[in-house]
């Protein structure tokens, strides 16, 4: 039996003003970036909550990507000034717990940056699967 | 009655995990006492009791009952049950003995609870008699008996040597798996351990504990009883009084979307908690000491 | 031993009650055993006589009980407060969680607490009585003597890495006050960044595996005070009462400590209910730890109304991606 191709599943939580059209712009240009990563939107970076992302990696991301305006451009002010703060803490304990750091990102994508957004997701993506499987933050319930 | 040195308790239980899985409680990196599967190297702990009660051998914290599929419009109901073959638990006290006679009261009366019920007959209970009780200990009170606990079989530790006597058919069966490797011998070191914990039982500070007060008939007389507000103005509603009792049989059934189905499981549930027994029309039980009481 | 009699404080308790300062005391009395302190409400001279407690063994934390007590008392609640609870007592007015108006808070000094398991690991079970002087003497059933145990030798965890003997918060003061300690809580979680992340991931593991999720954790906190715990809640989807795997021990517990994080005091009172023993103040001073390191020292509950790390921000904070690069930057 041939095995298959081990694919990362990567869950993108876009700002709707900033990285939601970057993420549309990449598309316009055609730019490619892996099929597996599922964007999903949010009015604002600092919208995720902990639990957004405890929740993916239950439901079988292997990856999760937080993309937000940039420092200082946020829509809504400081929004993405708190999500900077939250998910260091929050990626500091996941390590502490001794999960992959390579499985969780915050970057902050423009909507003049679909390049960069392309080449993000390419390149998490790949960092991703050179991790693997998602086994320490994994519900075998949903795997079945 | 049969023995063996206590030097051999470790050959008695690899020549038992030959054929059955054998379980026992077993000292944690915390200190504290679980029940493990035995495998070479594994040592029987000394600890008078585990934390949480033998009860989850047959009734688990979480244990899925069914999972649901859907095609089209069609569902599929999935039985998940599976044949349970025979276990040993060995080493258990007699009020966690006593207390399957009560959960077997619950899930074993009609309608029987096959859940329950294909673990607990393939079970073979090994207890054993306490020797040195807690001041926390008042089996007594409840008419049981720790230095002749109950069970499949019944073991009894002394300094040197660990003595085993069958109660039951199963029991019997057991012993002679291990006959090799005991001996037939005379009953009086353990009549002389049952007189010696008798005499410990006497002096706990919970001896005296009547339980005359409670009963049928007499409910509503302590229904209102200050003692209630006062015993549960500390309480936090926390619930571990109710997850480590070895008799509470509580449960909720709840369905967990996996994303590609639906599992049916049931859990613990604790009537410390605020949502316990909500209905249609609300919560019977609003505040803390209603939940106490 | 604690410096303060217990007869001090029953007469200082029953001054105020009976001058109208007060019109009930939050305090300790005895509950089925010596060591087993429970908190308690007293409304008479009489109560308070014959059963207040002060020992080596109170160990409660008063402070989230006035949220409850101070909306049922007529009155004004008259509570005892060692140092450590004291933080507590001030993050809770922070975050407007009673009326400073109705609590006439007594700050008392602390020389620690025993913990009841160290004290058992010497002399065994069976304790019939125990008495806290000089040393702590304990008779179990199985000893003819009393076992005497320096109590320094039986500290609890939190209280040998005690991070403050300075009360900040009292309206009134009995005995020294003391002085911000340079406790090495911090060593153990130093020791566990050090390993590996699997060394880490076993280690948690094996702690959180014994979490029968009775939520006392929880329920304790004082920083925990919601209404209703989006736990116990059925709408929010993560709702559960019991740990279904592996996966939902971790996610309770990451999560439960990341809903305190900034707002904690560390007093420890979560790992002193667990009936499992799991170090459950590891996760808490883990983030402690990191935001004194990330965005400078910052200890909750130190003033009221200062603002915790977590509802604040610089334009100049480090990235999340640099969290785990500070290693390498600093050699």
């Amino acid at each position: 039996m041939q095995m298959k191709e081990y694919k990362p599943l990567i869950v993108a939580f876009c700002c709707n003003w900033c990285s939601y059209a970057g993420a549309d712009l990449a598309g316009n240009n055609r730019l490619n970036y892996p099929a597996d990563v599922k964007i999903i939107r949010v009015p604002c970076s600092c919208r995720v909550n902990p639990m957004f992302i405890l929740r993916a990696f239950q439901k079988g991301a292997d990856g999760v990507i937080i993309c937000g305006c940039h420092p200082g451009d946020c829509h809504y002010t400081s929004g993405n000034y708190y999500t900077r703060r939250r998910m260091a803490a929050l990626f500091s304990m996941l390590d502490f717990l001794g999960i992959e750091r390579e499985r969780t990102r915050v970057e902050w994508v423009s909507a003049a940056e679909g390049a960069k957004f392309a080449a993000t997701m390419n390149d998490f993506a790949e960092k991703v699967a050179a991790l693997g499987e998602n086994k320490r933050l994994e519900d075998l319930r949903c795997k079945k | 009655m049969r023995k063996c040195s206590i030097n051999a308790i470790d050959s008695v239980f690899a020549k038992i995990a030959e054929s059955l899985a054998l379980y026992l409680p077993v000292d944690g990196s915390d200190g504290k006492a679980t029940y493990k599967k035995w495998e070479n190297g594994v040592k029987w702990s000394n600890a008078l009791n585990t934390v949480k009660s033998p009860k989850e051998f047959f009734f688990p914290q979480t244990e899925d009952m069914m999972e649901f599929k859907t095609s089209g419009k069609n569902i599929e109901i999935i039985d998940t049950r599976e044949e349970t073959e025979d276990f040993v638990i060995f080493g258990v006290r007699a009020c966690d003995v006593r207390s399957f006679d009560i959960l077997d009261r619950v899930f074993l009366t009609m309608p029987v609870d096959s859940y329950y019920a294909s673990k607990r007959e393939h079970s073979i209970i090994v207890s054993v008699a306490c020797t040195k009780p807690s001041e926390t200990c008042f089996c007594k009170a409840f008419g049981i008996d720790p230095a002749v606990p109950k069970g499949d079989v019944t073991v009894w530790k002394t300094e040197t040597e660990i003595f085993f006597e069958s109660n039951t058919a199963k029991g019997a069966d057991l012993l002679s798996k291990i006959a090799d490797l005991t001996e037939e011998c005379d009953n009086a070191p353990v009549e002389e351990q049952k007189e010696k914990i008798n005499k410990i039982m006497a002096k706990l500070p919970l001896a005296d504990l009547k339980t005359e007060a409670f009963g049928g008939g007499k409910t509503e007389q302590y229904f209102d009883h200050p003692a209630w507000a006062e015993l549960s103005e500390s309480c936090l509603g926390c619930g571990t009084c109710t997850f480590v009792c070895p008799t509470c049989q509580c449960y909720d059934i709840k369905d967990f979307n996996t994303g590609n189905g639906v599992i049916r499981f049931r859990c613990w549930d604790s009537c410390m908690y605020s949502e316990f027994t909500r209905m249609a029309h609300g919560n019977n039980r609003l505040s803390q000491k209603e939940r106490f009481r | 031993m604690q410096k303060i009699t217990c007869e001090q404080l029953i007469e200082k308790a029953v001054a105020l009650l009976n001058d109208g300062t007060v019109s009930c005391v939050l305090g300790w009395k005895k509950g089925e055993f010596d060591y087993d302190i429970t908190p308690a409400l007293f409304e008479t001279e009489e109560e308070l006589k014959n059963e207040f407690v002060w020992n080596d063994f109170c160990r409660a934390n008063f402070s989230k009980y006035l949220i409850s007590k101070t909306a049922k008392c007529e009155g004004k609640i008259l509570v005892f407060l060692k140092p450590c609870d004291t933080y507590s007592f001030n993050q809770l007015l922070t975050e407007h969680r009673f009326d400073r108006e109705k609590v006439y808070a007594v700050g008392i000094p602390c020389e620690g607490m025993a913990d009841i398991d160290k004290i058992k690991a010497i002399c065994g079970d069976g304790i019939c009585k125990i008495e806290c002087g000089e040393k702590i003497a304990v008779s179990t059933i199985y000893t003819d003597e009393p076992t005497l145990i320096d109590a320094k030798d039986v500290l609890a965890e939190r209280c040998i890495n005690c991070k403050s003997k300075k009360h900040v918060a009292y309206d009134e003061l009995i005995g020294e006050d003391g002085d911000v300690i340079d406790s090495g809580r911090f060593d153990e979680v130093a020791k566990l960044e050090a390993m590996t992340p699997d060394e880490r991931f076993a280690f948690w593991q094996n702690e959180l595996s014994r979490c029968i999720r009775c939520n006392a954790c929880r329920d304790v906190c004082p920083a925990c005070t919601c209404e209703k715990c989006v736990f116990n809640n059925p709408k929010s989807g993560v709702e559960n009462k019991s740990p279904a795997n592996s996966f939902e021990e971790q996610m309770f517990h990451i999560i439960r400590a990341f809903h305190v994080a900034g707002r904690c005091t560390d007093c420890g009172e979560c790992s002193r209910v667990c009936p499992q023993n799991i170090p459950l103040h590891l996760l808490n001073r883990k983030f402690i730890k990191d935001m004194n390191e990330f965005y400078g020292e910052y200890q909750a509950g130190a003033e009221v109304g200062s603002r915790a790390p977590l509802v604040n921000y610089t334009t100049e904070d480090l990235e999340p991606g640099e969290v785990f690069d500070r290693g390498n930057k600093d050699a």
